[in-house]
């Protein structure tokens, strides 16, 4: 009975972890998306203002910022999930 | 010492280094063969990674597609790099967690449906294969070019020096040679590019250098280039000129079939925990970036130096004449690599000048005339590849430069050649063998298995090189379309969803089907000149080019995945357990005991 109680605890709990996961991975990724097909490509022409290195912002996301973006993306992903693990309790032993 | 003496040199020290990595990283167990034992550290394998991943394409090709489109060709780079963001956040640590060999053995376990997995098998195998044959072939060019042997010679030496090392080492000796060839690869390809961004720029960073200021004309680098190609009639380097709709489905096709590559997807495969996965994917793109930010600007610097060569008053003065090419060491690299053929020029008007721009634009050609050089261009040829290629010698580097850029690109088109190879033996010898023909066979019996599967896949690759078939050239592309509209969806499937075993098989079937008559149709059936209906210029739907269709597929796949599943017998529970055991970390260790 009493580990009835701690695997339904335990399936509760981990459906709260993956539902963190999965707010982490969609914000992520809109970021991702943001700054590859948003500011690189389909919202360049409104950042054209902007001036960088005898361009605009939207040519240096399309050749550098996105992969510096998707570098820090991945990076953060990792840190904070290797948190989560730990909150949760379903790190790895 | 001649530069063919230098060439031997490097080339010969970096295959001993890596023939010495082989007899040192053995592999004794079938863990050890598919995945190295579990036991490789995430920044080595993130540097593993880099190498399995940066092909003779992206080591040679990748700024000469940059530099000559410019801004519309940021598509790869955005594109081969994003890849990895959907690899970290969707893909490997949940695939870790699972703590199987292959790609193709997931999705049939998930799916609980043997068909499932042969047709995953099939994926793989095709989108492997077909990507192989273009790095054989890369590796006897590299050869040809540097060594001065034959093609064929050339890959057979490549084959033997492979062989040693996956034969024996299966994704041990992979692994650990990959580590030594993405040294020196990114050494062959910084190197050069420190030095032309220091001469143009006086910046030792080319990504730096690429946003700075021109030295010689103070101007900045990228207006210079902007304004001097389009004095000769040239698309305006920075500038947007292809079709938008086709740029983002193209970028997203390549991300995502970035993300469905089973060759970089196993390599997640061999470190020790979930969270090493998610670091690991991590420091790939560390090592990726260091060349993917480096590429842009060595294409955009060697384009602008080239063009100056060819101008040395600016565009509006006077071309360079035949006389300064022939006696001037600054030109001393045209002669060198006109022998090559990717290089070639002639004084059509016989008026002793060279005179290089876009004669296709009529208002160039016209200007042209006026100040009396001809209407032709007389730059006749002008590979993409010599960008890289070249560039030690256009910047007057020493000779050993030069032999280090000979060893960087035979190490990339190695290091892809072995991950390709890996996930061919694994798919043949861990699924169709142990998976479908004989499940008793025991793990001595599986690991010999897998090196004749290794052996077999080698011969047959290096037949394909020697041989290639007429499409060569477009199966990057097949292999992109098909992890993207087949692979990619039934992993994420998988894991973030309750798709059933139905659902998977016609979703992927469907998606595989669809993408590959959409490459039939734009580029002739079975890639046979003169079969196709449509071409990309004028394509079937809309703007969709064929090469940018992987990402349509993969959308198909995904809905039909989903109605067929909806309308069939739910997953079982035990399916239910394992999609919820492969989302979380916890035990991760224990599914890898199993075996």
């Amino acid at each position: 009975m009493a580990d009835h109680t701690s695997q339904a605890e335990q399936a509760k709990s981990d459906a709260g972890y993956w539902k963190a996961n999965v707010r982490i991975i969609v914000i992520s990724l809109i970021i991702w998306a943001l700054v590859s097909f948003g500011f690189g490509i389909l919202l360049r022409p409104m950042i054209s203002g902007i001036a960088v290195g005898g361009t605009d912002l939207g040519f240096w996301f399309a050749q550098q910022g996105s992969i510096i973006v998707f570098l820090a993306l991945i990076f953060f992903y990792a840190w904070r999930m290797n948190k989560l693990d730990r909150e949760y309790g379903v790190e790895e032993e | 010492m001649d530069q063919f003496t230098i060439n031997l040199l490097f080339v010969g020290a970096s295959f001993a280094l890596y023939i010495g990595i082989a007899i040192w990283a053995r592999a004794g167990s079938t863990s050890e063969f598919y995945a190295a034992g579990r036991g490789v550290h995430p920044v080595t394998n993130g540097m593993a990674t880099a190498a399995d991943w940066m092909s003779a394409a992206s080591f040679i090709g990748m700024a000469g597609l940059i530099a000559f489109t410019g801004y519309d060709n940021s598509t790869f780079l955005m594109g081969w790099t994003g890849g990895y963001v959907l690899l970290a956040l969707l893909l490997a640590p949940y695939l870790r967690k699972f703590g199987k060999y292959t790609v193709s053995e997931f999705i049939g376990d998930r799916f609980y449906s043997p068909t499932a997995r042969v047709v995953a098998v099939i994926a793989l195998l095709v989108a492997s294969l077909t990507y192989v044959i273009g790095q054989m072939t890369g590796v006897g060019v590299a050869f040809g070019r540097f060594l001065e042997v034959s093609n064929t010679t050339g890959l057979l030496i490549g084959a033997c020096v492979v062989f040693a090392y996956a034969v024996f080492g299966g994704m041990k000796g992979v692994t650990y040679t990959q580590v030594a060839q993405y040294v020196v690869l990114i050494m062959a390809y910084t190197i050069p590019a420190v030095f032309i961004s220091l001469q143009l720029t006086g910046n030792p960073i080319p990504a730096l250098g690429l946003f700075g200021d021109h030295v010689a004309s103070g101007e900045p680098l990228l207006a210079k280039l902007d304004s001097i190609v389009a004095e000769l009639g040239f698309n305006e380097y920075t500038t947007h000129h292809s079709d938008t709709l086709n740029m983002v489905l193209f970028t997203l096709s390549l991300m995502i079939g970035t993300a469905g590559l089973p060759h970089v997807i196993m390599r997640f495969f061999t470190v020790p925990r979930v969270a090493d996965a998610r670091w690991s994917a991590g420091w790939a793109l560390v090592f990726i970036a260091l060349l993917y930010l480096t590429a842009p600007a060595v294409g955009a610097m060697a384009r602008l130096n080239i063009t100056d060569l060819m101008w040395p008053n600016g565009a509006t003065g006077e071309p360079v004449s035949v006389e300064m090419i022939e006696a001037n060491p600054e030109y001393d690299w045209m002669a060198t690599w006109q022998k090559t053929g990717l290089l070639g020029w002639e004084d059509k008007n016989g008026d002793g000048k060279i005179v290089y721009f876009n004669d296709a634009d009529a208002d160039t050609v016209a200007k042209m005339e006026a100040a009396g050089w001809g209407d032709a261009n007389e730059l006749t040829k002008f590979d993409r590849d010599i960008l890289v290629l070249a560039n030690p010698e256009i910047a007057n580097l020493p000779s050993w430069v030069i032999g280090l850029v000979a060893a960087g690109g035979l190490a990339a088109a190695l290091s892809t050649a072995a991950g390709l190879l890996l996930a061919i033996s694994s798919a043949v010898s861990h699924d169709l063998i142990k998976g479908s023909i004989n499940p008793a066979i025991s793990e001595k019996g599986e690991l010999l298995s897998a090196r004749v599967a290794m052996a077999v896949a080698i011969a047959v690759a290096t037949y394909l090189g020697l041989n290639p078939p007429g499409f060569a050239a477009q199966t990057v592309a097949l292999a992109f379309g098909l992890a993207a509209a087949s692979i990619f969806p039934a992993l994420m499937m998988g894991i973030f969803t309750k798709v059933n075993n139905k659902g998977a098989v016609t979703g992927m079937v469907t998606g595989l089907l669809v993408t590959l008559v959409y490459i039939f149709l734009h580029k002739g059936w079975l890639f046979i000149p003169d079969t196709n209906s449509f071409t990309d210029a004028d394509p079937l739907l809309g703007t969709i080019q064929s090469t940018s269709f992987g990402a349509v597929g993969a959308i198909i796949n995904f809905c039909v995945a989903f109605t067929v599943s909806k309308f069939t017998t739910p997953i079982p529970t035990e399916i239910e357990e394992l999609v919820e055991s492969v989302r979380v970390p916890r035990g991760a260790g224990a599914a890898a005991a199993d075996h």
